[in-house]
């Protein structure tokens, strides 16, 4: 494994040579990315799409392990070795790069205008005047629910946060399922398929979460602290020792048939499609009360950009025009069921869990994870600090209040607007 | 013999010597030095600039730093003394079984103890992870099977034990290299002086107590200081079981893992390697202090017998 960016980066160096000989008048753009698990779908799908329509142009999908990827990227980019097209991983990370000049404002780019602001939010600097890459795709949070137990158990989708909870409590009193698979071990799945799922219905998606990043609200309001008093009440669902569950035992756990609903994020569709050999459905964060508007949370997870110091900067404005287009939403986003396009128009996904996942920004506002822009760039870290809060309030070792005052009390000490 | 005033110089001991010293140099000394370098600066404004000791007031003045250091300290210092009540007398213990002469299978137990020693921190942790799993594990189940299921808790994942858990699972991996060392201490007592306390009366226990511990202490001593270095230099099985976060709340972070988190960054948490370095830093003037105190103060009064 450890090796496989130094035999891309002297594969792509045989081939740069090779190609630029052989064909003079190509032009190649290399794209860099961590997703090597999409190796096969760039070969075969996306790669031929747009080479089809752009003659002349030929792309290079050059990917790296994706624990690997930022440090190699920055010193690709350092050594002026990197692709023309650059795979952006969200918010600080690449904005780092843009303020660096290693991407290029994207601001003429026609395709932009397919975006919402959401949705570009991740790739544009604090002004909001400079978006840098073309958003890809976005996970979106919710509940997978076993459909046969549902069946079995003679269970109804929950609407509100009420309806919930008894539903948990009828399956705890059946006894033969594990109300919901979660565990406290690994962190961050308390706070991500927790905090971050059940939140944005509290605090109003991105009202609440613009106003938190302004400093009109605090982590200590009640829109803030209840999805803690929320999570807090999951406990006596979730299974004997959640408190050493790992995120892989969640996943087995559910796909097994031995827990009944899994709160989950939409990236874990392809997975559990194959793993699971029973039927399954998802439903949205339930609202607190009927009728209130829901919010989930569409997380923008990947997108692509442009190498400021590229050769063929015309070329690579047409990949990422038609990276923006709804061809390549609907090919991304059939390819790999649960990373939802982030365009306007809508697409439609044949897998019927993917599509439920998606039908929920018609009716839902979406937003994004309420710790991930801004927020987390002091120390102590916003997101990992609410790991933290979220895995103590569900094992019942932090209230919701204290969790919340601490989390506060340590944004405060270096983020201006909320001092 | 040559008179001193025509001593040749003696190239051939530096040529031996600069491979070693030139390696060691590069490969330990220079990045030591560059990082007691880095903990003096801080990058204000994408300049790095000298603060003097800043870095160290911080971790130590501010409230949050300073906690954060002191319950990984003090989670060290828990880790060590595990390693010193349990590891090193149940390594002594065995190396003394194993140098009973009426031991059948010696070599056995002594390949089977030591194996662990060899394996990965990340096979390590991640089997005992599995064998202590509420869900899948071996240890619910057989405890089950005699009787004590109420026994059980999901160790790894309460504050309370998660730490001692580790601890000992780290005992388990690392009792082979006591084991051997003092093993190797016991053959090298000359059997007349064994022979020696039989005649006077001295045989069994007693012989262990009387005549084999005194003549291993300067061993022990030695286990005890590598025991000591590698306890606070321990990062990877932390690091591999409870990741860089060392849940449950913090109570497995010991100053490796707080070094890595402030170091290189986590999850969205961007490396602050001056910061990294104080700590770094600290860790060694922790160890320097210990080594220290072993040189200055132990080893000089353990007592040394010739044979």
């Amino acid at each position: 494994m450890k090796t496989t960016p130094w035999k891309g980066l002297l594969l792509s160096a045989v081939f740069a040579g090779a190609s630029g000989a052989a064909f003079a008048e190509d032009v190649t753009l290399t794209v860099e990315s961590w997703r090597n698990d999409d190796l096969g779908i760039w070969q075969e799908q996306i790669i031929p799409a747009f080479e089809a329509k752009h003659p002349g142009v030929k792309i290079r999908f050059s990917p790296s392990a994706p624990t690997e990827y930022n440090a190699a990227l920055n010193s690709k980019l350092e050594a002026g070795s990197a692709g023309d097209l650059i795979t952006c991983r969200p918010f600080d990370a690449s904005l780092a790069l843009y303020d660096q000049g290693y991407l290029s404002s994207l601001k003429d780019l026609e395709g932009m205008g397919n975006f919402s602001p959401v949705a570009k939010s991740a790739w544009i600097t604090d002004d909001g005047e400079n978006p840098f890459c073309v958003p890809m795709a976005s996970v979106i949070h919710g509940f997978i629910y076993n459909k046969d137990a549902f069946e079995e158990l003679g269970l109804e989708v929950p609407a509100t946060e009420a309806e919930f909870f008894a539903l948990l409590d009828k399956i705890k009193a059946d006894g033969n399922y594990i109300p919901m698979a979660m565990g406290t071990n690994d962190q961050w799945e308390a706070a991500t398929m927790g905090y971050q799922n059940i939140g944005p219905n509290y605090w109003k998606g991105e009202e609440g979460r613009n106003a938190l990043i302004k400093g009109e609200q605090k982590l200590t309001d009640p829109q803030w602290v209840e999805p803690y008093a929320t999570l807090a009440r999951w406990k006596d669902y979730l299974g004997d020792g959640f408190e050493a569950q790992t995120y892989p035992d969640s996943q087995n756990l559910f796909t097994l048939g031995r827990a009944a609903i899994y709160p989950a994020g939409s990236w874990e569709i392809s997975g559990f499609n194959t793993q699971a050999d029973f039927e399954m459905g998802a439903f949205s964060p339930p609202v607190k009360s009927a009728g209130d508007t829901c919010y989930i949370s569409d997380h923008t997870d990947i997108a692509i950009g442009m190498n400021a110091k590229t050769e063929h900067p015309e070329e690579a404005k047409a990949f990422l025009n038609w990276v923006a287009s709804p061809e390549f939403a609907a090919l991304y986003a059939n390819a790999l069921p649960g990373f939802f396009p982030l365009s306007n128009e809508a697409v439609k996904l044949d897998d019927p869990l993917a599509e439920e996942f998606v039908s929920w920004r018609e009716t839902c506002e979406p937003t994004i994870r309420s710790t991930y822009q801004i927020l987390s760039r002091g120390t102590p870290n916003l997101e990992n600090e609410t790991w933290n809060a979220s895995a103590n309030v569900v094992r019942g070792t932090e209230t919701p209040e204290e969790a919340a005052k601490r989390l506060q009390d340590g944004l405060a000490s270096w983020y201006a607007p909320q001092q | 013999m040559t008179t001193s005033s025509k001593a040749p110089i003696r190239w051939h001991i530096a040529v031996f010597l600069a491979p070693a010293t030139l390696i060691y140099t590069a490969i330990m000394i220079l990045p030591l030095f560059g990082t007691l370098q880095l903990s003096l600066f801080r990058e204000i404004e994408d300049v790095q600039t000298f603060v003097g000791l800043e870095n160290f007031q911080t971790l130590f003045g501010d409230p949050r730093w300073s906690s954060s250091f002191w319950n990984a300290f003090l989670n060290n210092l828990w880790f060590f003394v595990i390693h010193m009540l349990v590891q090193n007398p149940v390594g002594i213990l065995l190396a003394a079984l194993l140098a009973s002469p009426r031991l059948r299978m010696r070599a056995f137990y002594r390949t089977a103890i030591f194996i662990p020693t060899i394996l990965s921190f990340v096979i390590v942790g991640f089997t005992w992870k599995l064998i202590l799993s509420p869900l899948w594990g071996v240890a619910p189940t057989l405890l089950d099977a005699v009787g004590l299921k109420f026994l059980f808790a999901p160790w790894l994942g309460k504050e309370e034990y998660a730490l001692t858990t580790l601890g000992l699972i780290s005992v388990w991996q690392f009792v082979g290299i006591p084991m051997m060392l003092i093993y190797a201490a016991l053959l090298s007592i000359p059997d007349e002086i064994l022979e020696a306390a039989e005649c006077d009366g001295i045989t069994g226990m007693a012989q262990f107590w009387k005549i084999k511990l005194p003549l291993i202490l300067p061993s022990i001593g030695i286990i005890s200081v590598l025991t000591f270095v590698g306890n606070f230099n321990a990062f990877d099985l932390i690091y591999a079981s409870q990741g860089a976060l060392a849940g449950p709340n913090y109570a497995t972070d010991i100053l490796g893992t707080f070094l890595y988190r402030t170091f290189f960054g986590f999850q969205l948490q961007i490396g602050d390697p001056n910061m990294g370095s104080t700590i770094a830093s600290i860790m060694f003037l922790i160890i320097l202090a210990g080594v220290c105190f072993y040189l200055f103060i132990v080893q000089r009064r353990l007592r040394r017998y010739q044979f």
